[in-house]
C-alpha cells in the first residue's frame, strides 16, 4: 500500500505492530490504542518514535495528554462513508494543537483527499497506486472553499471581505 | 435572486471536473459500481428501476428564468422531455445516461445550478419558503440566511460523510411553508426584544419508518452565532450518530435515545469549547451576501387596477383568482402559484415546453423568477395585479392554471414503483385516480382545504404522515397495499396523522379516500371547518367506522 506523506509518494518509516505481536527493539512504529494505553510511559521512553492508531469510535480525551510526545497519529477509516476521523482530525489539530504527523488509515481513496487536507491530514495510506499517483494533482482540483478549517486556506467569504476592503481603499 | 460570483463558478466547474474524473474512472473500470456508487450519490445520480436518475438542486427554491430555461434544456438534450419536482426543492430527471451527466452538469454549471448534495449521507439542498421575500408580515428575508448555509454546507471537509443524511430548513413567516418541524434542523428565523436577528433552533425531526416532530433545542441563537451553533451540532452527531443501522442513523434516533436535555447539553458543551473558529457572521459578511441579492424595483401600482375589475366578470378567471393567487408584501402585485397537479397527470411533473413557458411568463411578468414550493408546485413570486387576466390566460393555454392549489387534487406524490428501486407500491397511478374522481372544481372548492400525501414506500418521500390525509404503500403477499392515516399536517402546527385500520388494496384506494371526505362533509360543523380540524375535533373513529363498515 503506497504512503503519501506531505505531497509525495514516500518510504513508510513506521512499522505497524499489530495487536499482541513484539515490538521491534528500535525504530518507528505505531501501535493501536488498546496497546498504547496499557502503558504509555514505557512506550514512550523506548528508542525510536511513537505513533498511535486511534478507532474513530474512541473518545480523544485518553490520547490529548500525550500528544506532545507523539510522532504520529493515525486515524481510521473503517470504510469510505465512514467520516467520524473527520471530526478526530480537526479536534486534534484545531483545538488540541497536534502538529505531529496526522495519518489516514482504511479505505483511503483520492476522491477523499481534499477533504482530509483540509480536516489537517498530512499523510495517506492510500488504497491503490493509481490514487497515491494521482495525490498531487487531486489536491489541487479545487481552489474555492467555503469553510474555514484550520488548514489556513481562505474562505470564499474571507476573499470576498478583501476584495470588497481593498476596491473601498482604492476609491 | 442570489448572483454567482466568480468565486461560486469556479467551484462548481470544479465540482464538475472532478465529476467528470470519476465518471472517466467507473467507464474505464477503474472504480468498482460499489466505490463509484458512494461518489455518484454526492452528486444526485441515483441508479432507479429502468435508468440513472439525476436530482439537481434549487437551493431554496429560486430560479431565475435563465436556469429555467436550463433545465429545459436538460429534459430535451439527456432525457425525455420532461422534469419532476420534488418536495424538497429539488427537480429530478429519470432517464439519464451516465455518459453524459457531466455535460448535463457543464450545462447547468453555466447558469449557476448544480447537484452537489443532493443525495448522499451528508448535508442535503438547504430549503426554505417558497413566498421568501414576498411574503406579508415576513420577519426577513431567510434566503440571505439559505445562501450562507448554502455555502457553508457545500462541499464541508468535516461533514460529507455523515452518519445519514441531513437536511436543513428555515422559515422567516408565522405560517410554515417550508416544513421545518419534520427536518434534522429547523431554522424560524424571529428577532430578540433588541431587534437582532436571531432563529429559533430545532433538531431532530423527520419522517420514514420512524418520524419525529423537531424539538426545540435553542429558543434563540443569535444570527451571528448561527454557523458556528450548527456546526456544533453537526459535530455531535457526526461523531454520535449510530452508524450500525441505516434505519436508526438519522439524528432524529440520537435526539430521541439522548433525549433533548441531554442531547442539548452536549451540543452546548460543543458550541462553548469551539470558540472563535472563524464562524462568526459579522454584520458586514451578511451584508456582503444581502448585497449579491437583487430584488425587483416594482412600481407603484394601484390596489385594485381596472384589468382585474373587468376580469371579475369572468367566473374562470374567478375561480383561478381566488385559488391561486395570494397577497404579496409590495401594493399592487400579487403571488402565483402554478399548479403542477393536472387532473390525470403525476404530480410535480413538468414538460420540457412548460419550463420554457413559464420562464418566458417569469420575464414577462415577474421580473425573471421563479419559485419552486415543497408541495411540488411552481410559483411566479412578483406579478402585478393588472397583469393577472393576461397571465391566467397564458398559463391556461399551457395547462398549468388548474385551479385546485391546496384542494383535494393538490396532491404530494414520490414517484413510487413507477421508478423508484425502494418502493414497495405505485403512488402516481393513486394520485392520478384521485384527481379524476375530484376533477369537479366546485366539488373540490366546497371540499376545501384538503392536503393529501401518498408514499410509495415507509421511506416517506411523499411525507405521507404530515398528510391531512397520508396514503402509505406496503407490500402484502406481492400484492400493493396502502395504509390510510387522517389528521397530519407539515406546517407550524405539525403533527402525525392517525391510523385509521387496516390496509386496504390498490383497487380500493380511491373509494375510501371519497368515503373519508365524504363522511367529512357530513361531520364538519360549519362549511369554514377544515377536513384537519374535524379530525382534530372528533377524532378518527367515526371515518373509520365509514370506511369499515361496509368492507
Amino acid at each position: 500500500m503506497p504512503l503519501v506523506k506531505d505531497g509525495k509518494i514516500a518510504a513508510d518509516l513506521f512499522v505497524h505492530v499489530p495487536e499482541g505481536a513484539e515490538l521491534p527493539g528500535d525504530g518507528a512504529i505505531l501501535v493501536p490504542a488498546a496497546r498504547f494505553l496499557e502503558d504509555p510511559e514505557a512506550l514512550l521512553k523506548r528508542a525510536g518514535k511513537v505513533g498511535v492508531i486511534w478507532p474513530n469510535n474512541r473518545d480523544l480525551d485518553d490520547l490529548v495528554p500525550y500528544l506532545d510526545r507523539l510522532a504520529a497519529v493515525a486515524l481510521v477509516f473503517p470504510i469510505f462513508r465512514d467520516g467520524r476521523a473527520y471530526s478526530q482530525a480537526r479536534l486534534l489539530r484545531e483545538r488540541h494543537g497536534y502538529d505531529g504527523e496526522l495519518r489516514a488509515t482504511g479505505q483511503v481513496l483520492r476522491d477523499q483527499f481534499v477533504f482530509m487536507l483540509r480536516a489537517g491530514f498530512d499523510t495517506f495510506e492510500v488504497r491503490k497506486d493509481s490514487d497515491a499517483e494521482a495525490f498531487a494533482s487531486t489536491a489541487k482540483r479545487y481552489s474555492v472553499f467555503y469553510q474555514p478549517t484550520g488548514d489556513g486556506r481562505l474562505t470564499a467569504l474571507h476573499r470576498r471581505m478583501q476584495l470588497r476592503h481593498s476596491e473601498s481603499a482604492g476609491q | 435572486m442570489y448572483a454567482y460570483d466568480e468565486l461560486d463558478r469556479t467551484l462548481i466547474n470544479e465540482r464538475v471536473s472532478e465529476f467528470r474524473d470519476q465518471v472517466k474512472r467507473r467507464l474505464s473500470g477503474e472504480l468498482t459500481e460499489d466505490e463509484f456508487k458512494m461518489l455518484r450519490l454526492q452528486n444526485g445520480v441515483y441508479l432507479q428501476l429502468h435508468a440513472y436518475m439525476f436530482r439537481v438542486a434549487i437551493p431554496y427554491g429560486t430560479l431565475s428564468s435563465k436556469q429555467l430555461r436550463a433545465l429545459a434544456r436538460i429534459a430535451r438534450r439527456y432525457d425525455r422531455g420532461y422534469g419532476h419536482f420534488t418536495t424538497r426543492q429539488n427537480i429530478q430527471f429519470n432517464w439519464i445516461k451516465l455518459a453524459e451527466l457531466p455535460d448535463a452538469l457543464a450545462d447547468l454549471a453555466e447558469v449557476g445550478i448544480h447537484a452537489m448534495q443532493t443525495s448522499g449521507n451528508n448535508m442535503r439542498n438547504v430549503t426554505s419558503d417558497q413566498w421568501a421575500g414576498v411574503a406579508p408580515g415576513e420577519v426577513e428575508d431567510p434566503r440571505i440566511w439559505s445562501e450562507i448555509l448554502r455555502q457553508h454546507t457545500t462541499l464541508h471537509p468535516e461533514f460529507s460523510f455523515l452518519p445519514r443524511k441531513f437536511k436543513i430548513a428555515i422559515t422567516a413567516s408565522e405560517h410554515d411553508r417550508a416544513a421545518i418541524k419534520i427536518h434534522d434542523i429547523g431554522l424560524r428565523l424571529l428577532k430578540n426584544a433588541d431587534g437582532e436577528t436571531g432563529f429559533e433552533v430545532l433538531v431532530g425531526g423527520g419522517l420514514g419508518r420512524t418520524p419525529f416532530i423537531g424539538k426545540t433545542i435553542k429558543p434563540f441563537v443569535h444570527g451571528r452565532d448561527i454557523l458556528s451553533y450548527v456546526e456544533a451540532i453537526l459535530r455531535v452527531y457526526n461523531q454520535y450518530g449510530r452508524r450500525d443501522n441505516i434505519y436508526k442513523a438519522r439524528i432524529k434516533i440520537l435526539v430521541h435515545e439522548l433525549g433533548i436535555e441531554k442531547f442539548s447539553r452536549e451540543v452546548e458543551e460543543e458550541w462553548k469549547l469551539m470558540g472563535d473558529v472563524g464562524l462568526t457572521l459579522d454584520h458586514s459578511v451578511v451584508e456582503e451576501v444581502r448585497s449579491r441579492f437583487s430584488y425587483p424595483a416594482y412600481e407603484k401600482l394601484p390596489h385594485m387596477p381596472d384589468e382585474l375589475k373587468q376580469a371579475a366578470h369572468d367566473p374562470l378567471f374567478e375561480r383561478w383568482r381566488k385559488n391561486s393567487v395570494f397577497p404579496h408584501k409590495v401594493q399592487g402585485y400579487s403571488i402565483v402559484t402554478l399548479s403542477l397537479k393536472p387532473v390525470g397527470g403525476p404530480p410535480g411533473d413538468a414538460t420540457a415546453d412548460q419550463m420554457d413557458a413559464v420562464a418566458d411568463l417569469a420575464d414577462k411578468y415577474s421580473f425573471g423568477e421563479i419559485r419552486v414550493g415543497h408541495e411540488q408546485n411552481l410559483c411566479l413570486p412578483h406579478v402585478a395585479k393588472r397583469d393577472l387576466p393576461l397571465l391566467w390566460k397564458a398559463l391556461d393555454r399551457i395547462g398549468l392554471a388548474t385551479p385546485n392549489v391546496n384542494l383535494v387534487t393538490d396532491i404530494i406524490a414520490c414517484p413510487g414503483l413507477d421508478y423508484c428501486s425502494l418502493a414497495n407500491a405505485r403512488s402516481i397511478p393513486i394520485a392520478q385516480e384521485l384527481t379524476r374522481r375530484f376533477a369537479n372544481h366546485d366539488t373540490a372548492d366546497l371540499i376545501g382545504r384538503l392536503h393529501i400525501n401518498i408514499s410509495g414506500c415507509i421511506n416517506a418521500c411523499g411525507h405521507h404522515h404530515v398528510g391531512h390525509i397520508g396514503i402509505l404503500g406496503v407490500e402484502k403477499n406481492g400484492e400493493e397495499f396502502y395504509q390510510i392515516t387522517i389528521g397530519g399536517r407539515a406546517d407550524e402546527g405539525a403533527q402525525m396523522g392517525t391510523l385509521i385500520g387496516p390496509a386496504i388494496p390498490y383497487a380500493e384506494v380511491a373509494d375510501v379516500i371519497e368515503d373519508i371526505v365524504e363522511a367529512y362533509l357530513a361531520l364538519r360543523d360549519r362549511p369554514e371547518e377544515l377536513f384537519v380540524d374535524t379530525v382534530k375535533r372528533l377524532g378518527v373513529e367515526p371515518f373509520k367506522e365509514r370506511v369499515y363498515a361496509t368492507r
